[in-house]
């Protein structure tokens, strides 16, 4: 599987609140009402200049704090199809997976904003191409189970196609 | 069979074999929590995935805690949706005003020793004080557990955190879980498991462990167990439940790093804005002033909280600061209770405190007193994100208790504990 999109930077320590603001919930879990407001209390115009198939990149421990899934299902809404981090929080990691959301361990400090990327992911390997400004970045090795919920498009679909674990 | 630590134990018990550090393993769990948060997410997956029953209703409960007492159209409908869900498939549902759903669990004794927990909110880590293997998850998660009654799960390593030393009396929990936070890095325990262990230990009581495990997530831990003692026998006595299996470490078990905390020399903490482990001793932020003081959540809104912050309110005056907004939000319907009973809860009313309906309040602003823009409010919460208190512009600060009722009384982050 390849893909390929326009890198949007961003920082260390991105918590989940600082995806979309908990209080924003209050009012609907639709991730496509909730996607104007993505980022909103650290990046005010990060919502409004996303394009569809652009990847976020980012620093350490992405997606720290609560383990609110629509900080996932928002990014997603917003039409990005993959995230790029030096490391996830494992809430954010798992749920990201779960649903269909393309996440990616490796070292992302070479890449600058607006760079194109092509991130390719065979067997388990990740390879991450800077297209603008050459260079090449392999990520983390992923598990089997991870590749496998990937294929399915994430935790619902694998579960309705199997209807359990074993 | 290798040498294990207590979560390598905990979850070979519930794979139905032998697993250690990095394998993953399909595991079973004792019980499976929800909330008002996670719960309607959970429940729209859980009808795609196929879901019809639960795989054992007497093992999942909703908690109606973020939006206590839902003040919105919406918010009542998320209510409505887990009653309707609940009552169909026989789930058990905190209502309104019981509590946060891990503290519910854990008064309740839904929460055994030995336990496998899943709650689809990230504090459900505060359970390990019981001697639990409490992991938290998001919605997708929940539902397959719904479903199956199981969850994939990486098998954790293990940092051990050795707590050594006397206590000084003025030294809170909190101040030894913000320590550590900020010693271990905000993702210094990412993807790993923290087991304590020491000396120390039976210095702690049961609702200080509680404490030190639910901050524990602010380090990126996946699980924060405590040993099972009498501290954690006593604090069950008389509570319902089933009796667990307490699990220990094997004595060669490995861990991936070890961390030593000396409570004698440990001083009072703070953290400041904006991250939980942007931790200085309390000295260094000492002097700035406040506006507001929330004492509530699944960190600190239990009933020796407020007292302790009553405590330390009188003895820094007893009066509330010139425009101060002193917010009390009770974990539970029990904590309440117990803070009626002893006359707290009408000290505190008579002294000018806005006391709200049990559950996670202001915390992450979605019930309770919001700040107002530009507001420094210091808190006994777990995180201080910006907005986190659903103002973008208000500034936190996290403290213990007394530190916190020292300040509703001085309108400012005092000296000394
Ligand atoms: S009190 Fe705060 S941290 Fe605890 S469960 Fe509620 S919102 Fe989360």
């Amino acid at each position: 599987m390849t893909i390929h999109g326009r890198a949007r930077l961003l920082g260390d320590d991105i918590n989940t609140d600082y995806i979309i603001s908990s209080a924003r919930k209050r009012a609907t879990i639709d991730p496509h009402a909730l996607s104007p407001y993505l980022l909103e209390s650290i990046a005010p115009g990060f919502a409004a200049s996303v394009r569809p198939g652009d990847l976020i990149v980012a620093g350490r421990n992405f997606g720290c704090g609560s383990a609110m899934e629509v900080a996932v299902t928002v990014i997603q809404a917003a039409g990005i199809r993959a995230v790029l981090a030096r490391s996830f929080a494992r809430s954010f990691f798992r749920n990201a997976i779960n649903n269909g959301l393309l996440v990616m361990e490796c070292d992302t400090s070479s890449l600058a904003e607006g760079d194109d990327l092509s991130v390719e992911m065979e067997g388990g390997h990740v390879l991450v191409r800077n297209t603008s400004r050459g260079g090449m970045i392999s990520g983390a090795d992923v598990p089997e189970i991870v590749q496998r919920l990937i294929e399915h498009g994430g935790l619902v679909p694998y579960l309705s196609a199997r209807g359990g674990f074993e | 069979m290798p040498p294990q630590t207590i979560v390598e134990r905990i979850l070979s018990r519930h794979a139905g074999r032998a697993v250690v550090a990095g394998e993953i393993a399909v595991c079973r769990a004792d019980i499976v929590i929800g909330t008002d948060g996670s719960g309607p997410m959970a429940i729209d997956y859980f009808e795609r995935m196929g879901g019809r029953a639960l795989f054992d209703a007497s093992r999942i409960c909703f908690s109606l805690d973020h939006y206590a007492p839902p003040d919105t159209p919406s918010t009542q409908a998320f209510h409505r949706r887990i009653r309707d869900f609940a009552g169909k498939h026989g789930a058990t549902v905190f209502e309104v005003g019981e509590g946060i759903s891990h503290q519910v669990a854990v008064e309740r004794g839904l929460v055994a020793p030995g336990d496998l927990v899943l709650g689809a909110d990230s504090h459900t880590v505060m359970c390990g004080a019981v001697n639990a293997c409490a992991i938290g998850v998001g919605s997708s998660d929940l539902a397959a557990a719904m479903m199956t009654g199981q969850a994939w799960l990486r098998v954790p390593e293990t940092i051990r955190v050795h707590l050594a030393g006397t206590r000084p009396p003025s030294l809170a929990a909190k101040d030894i879980a913000l320590a550590l936070v900020h010693e271990i890095g905000s993702d210094g325990a990412n993807y790993q498991a923290i087991e304590f262990a020491g000396d120390a230990l039976e210095l702690l009581t049961l609702e200080d462990r509680l404490v030190i495990s639910s901050l524990m997530v602010e380090a990126g831990a996946k699980v924060a167990v405590f040993p099972f003692d009498a501290r954690t026998a006593d604090y069950r006595r008389g509570r319902a439940g089933r009796p667990g299996q307490p699990v220990e470490p094997d004595s060669a078990a490995r861990y991936v790093r070890e961390v030593r905390c000396d409570l004698s020399v440990l001083t009072p903490r703070v953290a400041l804005p904006h991250a939980p482990d942007n931790v200085v001793p309390l000295a260094a932020a000492a002097g700035a002033a406040v506006q507001m003081v929330f004492i509530g959540t699944c960190t600190g809104g239990r009933a020796v909280d407020v007292r302790d912050a009553w405590r330390a309110f009188v003895q820094a005056g007893g009066r509330l600061a010139e425009g101060l907004q002193l917010v009390i939000t009770p974990a539970s319907r029990e904590v309440l209770d117990e803070i009626s009973a002893d006359g707290t809860l009408a000290n505190l009313t008579a002294a000018g405190a806005t006391v709200t309906m049990a559950g996670c309040g202001a915390c992450c602003g979605t019930s309770g007193v919001i700040p107002a823009d530009g507001m420094t409010v210091l808190s006994t919460a777990n995180r201080n994100f910006k907005a986190r208190m659903g103002n973008a512009t208000a500034v936190i600060y996290l403290a213990s208790p007394a530190v916190c009722g020292a300040a509703a009384a001085t309108g400012r982050i005092p000296e000394r504990a």
